[in-house]
């Protein structure tokens, strides 16, 4: 086994190696000197305190949303309306601020009723594509896609309509809450310790769930065999629809933290693409918890560290989706390629097996 | 609204849809053929650029569509490796494809990003578009919008009325039987996948090069559609007619939204343009719900003429998906 184990790591980082050739390939393509875009997007992320903080603030709702999204696959369930998800706990916020910042409460009771608020929203979102998994037969695949749509169309309306700027709505989102309302960060940063906290908070409490609870063995049993979890006693419908709240729980809660955190506003694009982002970074870590957080944090650094590339190179600054894609594309082919020879592997010992018997 | 404009606009929302149907027909052979081809959104992106590059730098636009074409069933056969070769989940590497390959036209096609390029240029019929009512409405349009008309028919003919078109369907839904009978299955998924994806990548450059001539990167409005297509496919029943027509109810959709919106002052554009989806959501729902448990339960407990004619609603509603769809063939 522990060769097996070793000839894993080494197909993985032949995986990771060719993504990072491909992506080289990519570059060389556009007559981009490879070395100076990686070098960009290196000291674009963690060249200073103040990019490595920004690093930090795009960290927070990825992990929280990858987070949430373990508990959905464990059910072996595709939750695609992860971002309408986000979104939605956006909203809820943005509500909840709008009708209580005049309140005169105590501004940390009205962020906490906020963020609850957002993440009710969250939650609700992703119980209709549950509802329409388990009651409909819509796979929650295109159920979640279409309600990704109308979670954007939703915000928008809102946006442009029931909370536009006074005089001109625009792109440019609601008018700014007070900074009273928003979490407290470090001084001369963006960053919040408190979003930080939440977001580890989060990850620590779906592995303690998926780990070391009933609640988590069931949902695998669900994902591995639905049926056979049925008719071992396991409520099929029931855990299905709770994983989809609770990961909606976890995308709400990211969408709160982008309106209290990192925008103060709600924004048309407020969900910044950390529901698709979440998907890729549950998929590489092949939904092992554990690497959640690193994984995330090397994602989220690639994101700011492309920032700059359109200022410095010229270069668009999806080159780290590029990286990101081809990283997960790899190692997912990779993990065949691994599979198929362990297989291979098998069955000719299964054969010398077979011979040494009716030898 | 006087009548002739209102044949231009309908004659637009056809050609506006023949992307859409190159995609959901293209979509529907793979599915039909039990690969689900999750990357239809960043296929159409990449083969839109691609092809848009290609003729601006050949001033060429029969070489742009070969480009997409090209660019498609790549893409497609990637998928076809990773999960038919390696037995990979269809939906995760489709998934990644489709978020990879949309950052991948972006950052490619960022240098031709606004550049003015070449355009498909109407080709009417003589004779056909001169029909009253019939002629504005199907015979004046690109060559692309006629290719779509005869897609459909194509794509029907193929699947129902011919030999290797009964096998298709035969190796999504029993692909063992299909092997039993000689059908090299997997062979056939590798050939379907890509033929389907060279179709996807068919519908990028009706976008760069006709329905939305040019290449704007991420404002190219082009995100999104092969969510879409995704979805109408479904709608569809994979059925190339049925899909079809998804995709023009869509189109005429998008474009009532419009039409419609000085009546709906209050009402950004933005809205508008995606109130087709909660209507998408009903139908899919619609076509689904025959499907699930409770109903059978529900309609067994109804009065006998009622259940019968609900019963009978839902079963021509219903739309079943390919029995293999999204697990790998091994023989035994």
């Amino acid at each position: 086994m522990p060769d097996a184990r070793r000839f894993g790591l080494l197909v993985q980082v032949g995986a990771v190696l060719l993504a990072l050739l491909s992506t080289t390939l990519v570059l060389l393509a556009t007559g981009a000197p490879p070395l100076e875009a990686f070098s960009s997007i290196v000291v674009g992320s963690v060249g200073s305190w103040g990019k490595f903080s920004d690093v930090l603030v795009s960290w927070s709702p990825l992990l929280v949303v990858t987070a949430g999204l373990l508990i959905t696959f464990s059910a072996g369930l595709w939750n695609i309306g992860i971002e309408g998800q986000v979104t939605l706990g956006a909203v809820f916020t943005t509500g909840a601020l709008f009708a209580l910042q005049e309140s005169g409460w105590n501004p940390a009771l009205v962020i906490t009723l906020a963020m609850l608020a957002g993440m009710l929203g969250g939650a609700l979102w992703a119980a209709l594509a549950g509802a329409l998994k388990t009651f409909g037969g819509v796979n929650e695949i295109f159920g979640g896609l279409g309600l990704n749509f109308v979670a954007t169309g939703l915000n928008l309306w809102l946006i442009f309509g029931l909370w536009k700027r006074p005089g001109v709505a625009s792109m440019s989102g609601t008018v700014p809450f007070d900074e009273a309302f928003s979490l407290p960060t470090l001084p001369g940063s963006r960053l919040s310790l408190v979003a930080v906290g939440l977001a580890v908070l989060s990850i620590l409490l779906v592995y303690f769930l998926l780990k070391g609870t009933y609640f988590g063995l069931r949902l695998k049993a669900i994902g591995k065999n639905a049926k056979a979890a049925y008719l071992l006693g396991v409520p099929t419908w029931q855990y299905t629809m709770l994983s989809f709240m609770l990961c909606g729980m976890f995308a709400g809660l990211a969408g709160a933290m982008q309106v209290t955190a990192v925008y103060h506003r709600l924004i048309p694009s407020i969900s910044s693409g950390y529901g698709f982002l979440g998907l890729l970074v549950a998929m590489l870590v092949n939904f092992h918890p554990a690497w959640v957080a690193p994984v995330a944090l090397f994602f989220a650094a690639l994101n700011i560290g492309s920032i700059q590339l359109p200022v410095v190179l010229k270069l668009d600054s999806a080159l780290a989706g590029v990286l990101q894609g081809t990283l997960v594309l790899f190692v997912l082919m990779a993990d065949g390629v691994q599979q198929k020879l362990m297989r291979g592997a098998l069955r000719s010992e299964d054969g010398t097996a077979e011979r040494g018997e009716s030898a | 609204m006087n009548i002739d404009i209102l044949l231009v606009s309908l004659a637009g929302v056809l050609a506006a849809a023949a992307p859409v149907v190159f995609a959901v027909i293209g979509e529907t052979i793979s599915e039909r053929a039990g690969v689900i081809n999750l990357s239809m959104n960043g296929n159409i992106l990449l083969s839109a650029m691609a092809a848009f590059a290609v003729a601006l730098a050949t001033d060429n636009i029969a070489l742009g569509f070969l480009a997409g074409m090209l660019v498609g069933g790549l893409v497609a056969a990637v998928l076809a490796f990773a999960s038919i070769t390696l037995k990979q989940s269809q939906v995760a590497v489709g998934f990644v494809l489709a978020l990879l390959c949309r950052d991948l036209s972006y950052f490619l096609g960022n240098p031709v990003m606004g550049e003015s390029g070449p355009r498909l240029s109407s080709t009417p019929i003589p004779f056909l578009s001169g029909v009253p009512l019939v002629g504005p409405l199907f015979f004046k349009h690109d060559v692309v919008t006629y290719l779509s008309f005869a897609l459909i028919v194509a794509a029907w003919v193929f699947l129902f009325r011919t030999r290797p078109g009964l096998v298709l369907q035969g190796i999504g839904e029993r692909p063992a039987a299909a092997f039993a009978r000689g059908a090299d299955v997997n062979r056939l998924r590798y050939f379907y996948v890509i033929v389907g994806g060279a179709l996807i990548g068919l519908a990028g450059p009706t976008y760069s090069l006709s329905v939305k001539a040019g290449w704007k990167g991420a404002i190219s409005g082009l995100d999104g559609i092969g969510w879409i297509a995704l979805a109408i496919t479904i709608f569809g029943g994979w059925s190339p007619l049925r899909a079809a027509f998804g995709a023009y109810l869509f189109s005429l959709l998008q474009w009532l939204g419009l039409a419609l919106q000085p009546l709906l002052p209050g009402i950004p554009a933005q809205v508008l343009q995606v109130a087709p989806f909660p209507l998408m959501i009903l139908t899919l729902l619609l076509v689904n719900v025959g499907n699930a448990e409770w109903v059978e339960r529900t309609l067994a407990r109804l009065p006998e003429p009622t259940r019968r004619l609900l019963a009978r609603a839902l079963r021509k509603l219903r739309a079943t998906p390919p029995a293999a769809l999204g697990t790998p063939f091994e023989r035994e």
